[in-house]
């Protein structure tokens, strides 16, 4: 710490999610943190929605962003292990994204996407693993390419770098300068998505005070070092309506509306206007959180 | 318990075949020892359980989240249910293990086909398909790193192929033709269906008839699936649950009888 600078001139990243999409381009590969439909940067999603972003390439473990993605047609291209609501388990705008082939799909292997953020993290090309082999995710991904041990007579799959432009985190709880901490059971692979990508922006439900983290949790809960982020943004239900435990639970009930929002145009264009097309203290609003 | 109790078991007209099917999935783990059991779907969480909590104590369970048990919960125990937790199994942790090899997981099969391929990502072609459902997941990874056992609970035609239409989950014939790497730890134990239960104990590892529940004949299995299975001699009844088994599994494991909703009373 330089004498004399205050500790907003040192490193304050607050920002808003509007602010996170004006450093997003055309073309990016964004990876998304969070599994499925659990603790998934939403109210930033809900902001590049409302965008004019396209050709984007998302990265996920994949839940309603990918979903939502698809639907709008801002996704160009679909890097996945799964995608599903997991209440309910198929997700039904990426669905319909695959079945009319309007989306490019990466799918691999759930330890294959983490093989890939790993390498990316490590900056190493690829990194080696049995998991592929044999399956029609090799047909699927010609690109995909095997390495020979130099050891012994193994040969493994070459899991590529997934690099990433941007990543976007979701967190319990976060400070002005970009630490982030999880209070829940499982971090998934956002600490991974960190660190393979060139920038990552952390909204979380509350920003604490310097030292305000182990009134929280404990010092292991602190995952997210500042190192590794670009930008906070206190966002209060910023995951739902997937769960952020222990803040909230899922909101079943607005997953199955947005779920049901891909029977028909109409039914989406609703969906769109009552949660995505309003801010985000409306959004609170409309799902009875507000204060 | 004695051998002259468990002789002693139910009888058919006691059991639901979801109980059988239990038992049936249950005794795909016995022998595995201290692994992680990692059960997909409601009959496979209580055959694990059952599993752990009679003839195979080592063997290592969770609550379906990031906590491994050292007691089983009821199916459907409520998010803030007390539980004794014995270690912390994140995500991380499970792939960590995955690579290990110390699991044995049992998922579902959408399609499964003749050497054990299984199919959860999509039906008809890959690039365009008819019904995309959920992706590989992580079907490639543990075929190739552990043993994988299945789950069926509605054995017909649409499940049981010739061929998949896209291999996630990884059988013999395509672990052989992709060379001694894939093979090295490549194991598809059995397949549960609710009519018997499969392996591949074959010559050419393709599937076998291993038993079959109660009142199923080898006609009607074989008429429920879309290739010729390997008919053995003689053909086991898959045994019935013992009295302690079913008292675990309708007052310990699944008082609220979920087991029903995956395969229905008879």
């Amino acid at each position: 710490m330089a004498d004399g600078m205050t500790d907003k001139q040192m490193t304050d990243k607050r920002m808003t999610e509007e602010d996170v999409v004006a450093e997003l381009r055309d073309g990016m590969t964004i990876g998304i943190a969070g599994w499925g439909s659990r603790r998934k940067p939403m109210s930033i999603v809900r902001a590049i929605l409302r965008s004019a972003l396209s050709d984007l390439t998302v990265v996920a473990y994949g839940g309603p962003e990918v979903g939502m993605l698809c639907a709008t047609g801002q996704a160009k291209k679909v890097v996945y292990g799964f995608v599903s609501l997991d209440s309910i388990a198929l997700e039904p705008h990426f669905r319909a994204a695959r079945q009319n082939a309007t989306i490019e799909a990466m799918e691999l292997d759930e330890g294959m996407l983490q093989w890939g953020l790993r390498a990316a993290a490590m900056r190493v090309d690829f990194l080696p693993c049995r998991a592929g082999l044999g399956s029609a995710v090799r047909d699927n991904n010609p690109g995909l390419k095997l390495v020979a041990s130099p050891y012994s007579d193994d040969e493994y799959l070459a899991m590529p770098a997934l690099k990433l432009d941007v990543a976007l985190l979701h967190a319990n709880r976060a400070d002005a300068r970009g630490n982030a901490q999880y209070l829940g059971p499982d971090w998934y692979f956002d600490d991974l998505f960190a660190m393979a990508a060139d920038r990552t922006f952390v909204s979380c439900e509350r920003i604490v005070e310097p030292g305000g983290f182990l009134a929280e949790g404990p010092e292991s809960s602190i995952r997210i070092s500042r190192i590794f982020t670009d930008g906070v943004v206190e966002a209060p239900y910023g995951a739902h309506f997937t769960h952020c435990v222990p803040d909230y639970q899922r909101d079943e009930q607005i997953q199955k509306e947005y779920a049901d929002s891909a029977k028909s145009p109409e039914a989406w264009a609703d969906f769109r206007a009552k949660y995505i097309d309003i801010p985000e203290a409306d959004y609170r609003r409309v799902i009875g959180a507000a204060q | 318990m004695s051998a002259d109790e468990r002789s002693e078991g139910a009888t058919v007209r006691d059991v639901t075949l979801a109980e059988i099917c239990a038992v049936a999935c249950a005794e795909a783990w016995r022998g595995s020892g201290e692994v992680l059991a990692s059960p997909i779907g409601t009959i496979p969480t209580i055959g694990a359980r059952l599993a752990a909590i009679t003839f195979e104590p080592a063997l290592v369970y969770g609550d379906g989240d990031a906590s491994q048990l050292g007691a089983p919960l009821p199916i459907g125990a409520r998010a803030d249910a007390e539980k004794v937790v014995e270690a912390w199994l994140p995500f991380g942790n499970i792939f960590d293990i995955v690579w290990s090899g110390r699991r044995h997981v049992m998922m579902g099969a959408t399609q499964i086909d003749r050497f054990g391929n299984q199919n959860i990502a999509c039906i008809g072609p890959w690039a365009k398909p008819k019904a995309q459902l959920l992706g590989v997941r992580g079907a490639p990874g543990n075929t190739v790193n552990h043993p994988t056992s299945y789950w069926v609970p509605v054995h017909n035609l649409r499940a049981f192929v010739e061929q998949v239409d896209c291999a996630s989950g990884v059988g013999y014939d395509r672990a052989k033709a992709a060379g001694p790497t894939a093979q090295q730890y490549h194991h598809v134990h059995h397949v549960v269906s609710n009519k018997g239960v499969f392996d591949f104990e074959t010559p050419d590892h393709s599937m076998r008839i291993r038993s079959l529940h109660p009142g199923v004949t080898v006609e009607e299995v074989q008429e429920l699936t879309g290739f010729a299975l390997v008919v053995p001699d003689d053909i086991p009844t898959s045994r019935l649950p013992t009295d302690d088994e079913v008292r675990l599994i309708r007052e310990v494991l699944d008082p609220d009888n979920a087991r029903a909703v995956e395969v229905p009373d008879q």
